[in-house]
């Protein structure tokens, strides 16, 4: 007989940024909030606390903080034809867990995407033509334009303390800033952190060959910080422990650095740690969520009754629950019909090493994990992509997050892998070597998608998720093209340098790390044929129910996914706190 | 006297039972220990004095594991060797640790190993397996080739079968032998670079053979600076200093 708790206004479903946010905005409004963890408990103090965290074996390499994959995984094959097998460790992808979730230990690059970035498909159809997106392209408007969402990301920075130089100020170009970027209202909350000396040099070259380079907007801030809930933050020390890592400094925007002090005490606020939710339940007519089912820490099944069901887990969990409740039709790739689990996207990225001459001092140590310069001109539709045959780009930058000696202490490609000419390479390597990275966008597609997986379970008895995909041509055009710049400047700093862009024709590698920017999946869109949520994230067919996160993009562009999920995250609560909670019910009329 | 006996032999008594019984014998590692074939011919390994007593490696195993770390890891080149620099120490520790026992994993069947290689490790070994299976399939591989095993071998002969496991050009039937190449390799590099809590990175020999502060993890002094030469050794987890 399950245990039934007492209902409460709104659950949400994972408590990483986006239940952060939303149970913030919804106890503002007065509501009864719960968010529900299948994780630990984390913060600042005990999961970060120097001198402990500074150890990468246990935190980069073994992946503390990550989700345990021998309860839980993913499944991959590249096409629909294919047999799907575990995602047995982790590599490309690196997924969360616990309280605060992957925004814990991000590395903290914030960015806006492009305005056309957000209407992707109206966009190049206006410009290239129709026929220039090819078959089996499925990209799409979001439904929601830039110019609305513009407030949202300023809220979103103003809370998480982004260390920035506005390139676009009301539509007036600032030096020093992104002239490419979508305008902005206000200057960044924080100016962008220091320099180091890899930045520097990186700045120089872009410059030298005509492009005007900018700090990387991160959530690491370059001063103390006091957010709009009264939070505080202390100065990044260029520790260069960020990604996979807790901050200790309370540098790193996090929900923890962020968010939770003003949230865990309130009186009309509860979280639950180690409740692993299996299903959103629905009344008889299966247009109303009641509430969730969860699995507590001993096992027990648990009822909880809730007005309104936030999914504020990671992009693959909410669809992977959208599909073990029921809610929406499945999508299938051999008809087009069916919404939940269609388009899958995620990044390419490719790069260069470069070995700057022999005596430079790099002290590649010194790092942040949003550290560095970085030039947009090959990003979004910031160029003629007529000529070129492909749609999308990359956002070009040196980032230094650290030194850490057996994850980022590098060698050229020629060197030897082990003996004493691969102690030789390394050492000299080590303060010389700097890396520049062009991390690009992935479109959608008919054959890329999620589903429930039909062999493999998880420590529950679940089917796990199962994602289809694999590379396309558009993206390898994209990716040389890319590289060819990241390559360029490389090249006006050295003569040595080794490049690392994907060959057209190979197949996704779960084995190398890529990144963790998965989207798609429940898109959002204004046509329920094509998407699972309206422009508010609100589900079609259940209207109580709210899938926030990058679950909502229907594909991916080059930048780090966080600003646009914290933004779309404030302006769905704008929209349920105004609209939904006066007079429930869909938002947006099909 | 009784008396002035007394509180000696009482400190001597306290005194040894204090010891780890480690100590009391110590650990000579030399190819002696391992090899099958008769005693001289090879190059003979580095005597080591060691306090360390594997607790997951068998002798014959932590012979082998110890004679491909001194050539992957060598003396010679810039900074320490693997095994000064306690990297068997390190992997044998972790062969203990959820890691070794392959629990990050999610190892429930069906199995696939066949599956392309693009779609990542599909085997149901555990790095425990890997070390277990695939020192008995490397060292009967030499025996069959050479007539010794492994750590039998001189320095270069052993480089030779290292590259051929790398290269995938000898085929041992219980662990492929890229894989069980590239575990090795993984945690020669990991045991050298780790924190030395972990038993590894000794008197942090790896870390200052690039440079690397350490657990210092603070450089705001240093960030505007750009090209100065770091002026500080490296510090670990636990406090240890250069």
């Amino acid at each position: 007989m399950a245990i039934k708790k007492d209902k409460v206004d709104a659950v949400m479903v994972g408590f990483g940024w986006t239940g952060a946010i939303m149970s913030m905005e919804l106890t503002e409004a007065g509501l009864n909030v719960l968010a529900l963890e299948r994780g630990e408990m984390q913060d600042t103090a005990t999961t970060a606390k120097y001198p402990n965290i500074a150890d990468e074996l246990a935190y980069a390499i073994r992946g503390k903080l990550y989700q345990d994959l021998s309860k839980e995984t993913l499944t991959f094959r590249h096409n629909p034809d294919g047999f799907a097998v575990p995602y047995r460790q982790h590599g490309a992808m690196l997924l969360g867990n616990g309280v605060g979730g992957a925004g814990f230990h991000w590395n903290g690059l914030t960015w806006r995407p492009q305005a056309s970035d957000l209407q992707l498909r109206s966009h190049y159809e206006q410009r290239y033509g129709k026929r220039f997106i090819p078959e089996g392209m499925t990209i799409q408007d979001f439904g929601v334009a830039y110019d609305e969402l513009e407030p949202y990301f300023t809220r979103f920075e103003e809370v998480a303390g982004i260390s920035g130089k506005a390139g676009n100020v009301m539509g007036k170009i600032v030096a020093g800033g992104n002239r490419f970027e979508a305008w902005r209202s206000k200057e960044y909350p924080l100016p962008p952190l220091q320099d180091y000396y890899g930045a520097q040099l990186f700045a120089k070259a872009a410059r030298e060959l005509g492009h005007e380079p900018f700090p990387i907007p991160a959530a690491n801030a370059s001063q103390p910080y006091t957010n709009p809930y009264g939070v505080r933050l202390g100065p990044c020390n260029f520790c260069g422990f960020c990604e996979d890592f807790g901050c200790y400094m309370y540098a790193k925007s996090s929900p923890q650095s962020t968010i939770h002090p003003a949230l865990l005490n309130k009186p009309n606020f509860e979280m639950r740690t180690r409740c692993q939710v299996i299903r959103v339940n629905r009344d008889a007519s299966g247009k109303v969520a009641t509430g969730v089912t969860y699995i507590d820490a001993q096992g027990r099944e648990v009822e909880q009754p809730a007005d309104i069901v936030f999914l504020s887990a990671f992009q693959m969990h909410n669809v992977r629950l959208l599909l073990l409740s029921g809610i929406g039709q499945p999508y299938d790739p051999a008809t087009g019909e069916g919404v939940v689990g269609r388009n899958f996207a995620y990044q390419m990225s490719g790069g260069v090493n470069a070995f700057l001459p022999k005596g430079t001092q790099l002290n590649p140590f010194i790092g942040a994990g949003a550290g560095g310069q970085s030039i947009d001109d090959f990003n979004g539709d910031n160029f003629d992509h007529g000529p070129l045959g492909f749609i999308g780009g990359a956002n070009v930058r040196h980032n230094r997050t650290g030194g850490r000696p057996i994850g980022q202490a590098g060698a050229p490609k020629s060197a030897k892998k082990w003996g004493s000419g691969w102690k030789s390479a390394v050492q000299d390597s080590y303060q010389r070597m700097m890396t520049i990275v062009a991390q690009g966008s992935v479109m959608s597609y008919r054959d890329n998608y999620l589903s429930l997986d039909p062999t493999y379970k998880d420590a529950y008895g679940q089917p796990l998720l199962r994602v289809t995909f694999d590379w396309h041509e558009n993206e390898f055009k994209m990716t040389k093209y890319t590289v060819g710049q990241a390559e360029r400047i490389a090249r006006a700093l050295t003569d040595e340098v080794d490049v690392n862009v994907r060959k057209s024709g190979t197949h996704f590698d779960t084995r190398v790390y890529q990144s963790t920017h998965t989207t798609g999946g429940a898109v959002m869109g204004a046509d329920p044929k094509t998407s699972v949520v309206n422009r508010y994230l609100q589900n079609w067919d259940v209207h109580n129910v709210f899938v926030l996160g990058a679950s909502a993009f229907p594909q991916n562009f080059g930048y780090n996914p966080t600003g646009l999920v914290g933004a779309l995250s404030y302006w769905a609560a704008r929209a349920i706190r105004e609209q939904y909670l006066k007079s429930p019910g869909p938002l947006v009329q099909a | 006297m009784k008396n002035d006996n007394e509180p000696r032999r009482r400190f001597l008594r306290q005194a040894i039972a204090i010891l780890p019984a480690s100590a009391l014998t110590p650990v000579v590692m030399t190819q002696a220990g391992c090899s099958q074939s008769t005693a001289s011919s090879g190059t003979p390994l580095k005597a080591v004095e060691s306090d360390y007593v594997p607790v997951y490696f068998t002798d014959a195993e932590w012979a082998f594991v110890r004679a491909a770390v001194d050539e992957l890891i060598p003396v010679d080149g810039p900074g320490a060797g693997g095994l000064d620099a306690g990297v068997p120490e390190f992997i044998d520790r972790q062969m203990e640790t959820p890691y070794g026992h392959g629990k990050l994993w999610y190892m429930h069947g069906p199995f696939h190993p066949e599956a392309v290689p693009e779609l990542g490790y599909q085997l149901g070994l555990v790095p425990r397996d890997v070390y277990r299976h695939g020192i008995a399939a490397c060292n009967a591989w030499c025996m069959k080739q050479y007539g010794k095993t492994f750590p039998a071998l001189d320095a270069s002969t052993r480089v030779q079968v290292l590259e051929q496991l790398e290269g995938g050009k000898i085929h041992l039937d219980a662990v492929p032998a890229k894989l069980f190449f590239g575990t090795l390799l993984k945690n020669t590099k990991e045991g050298y670079f780790a924190d030395p809590m972990y038993g590894g990175n000794k008197n942090m020999a790896g870390w200052k053979m690039i440079g690397f502060p350490g657990a210092r993890a603070d450089f705001a002094d240093w960030v505007d600076q750009p090209g100065a030469r770091y002026a500080l050794g490296p510090v670990s987890v636990l406090g240890e200093q250069a």
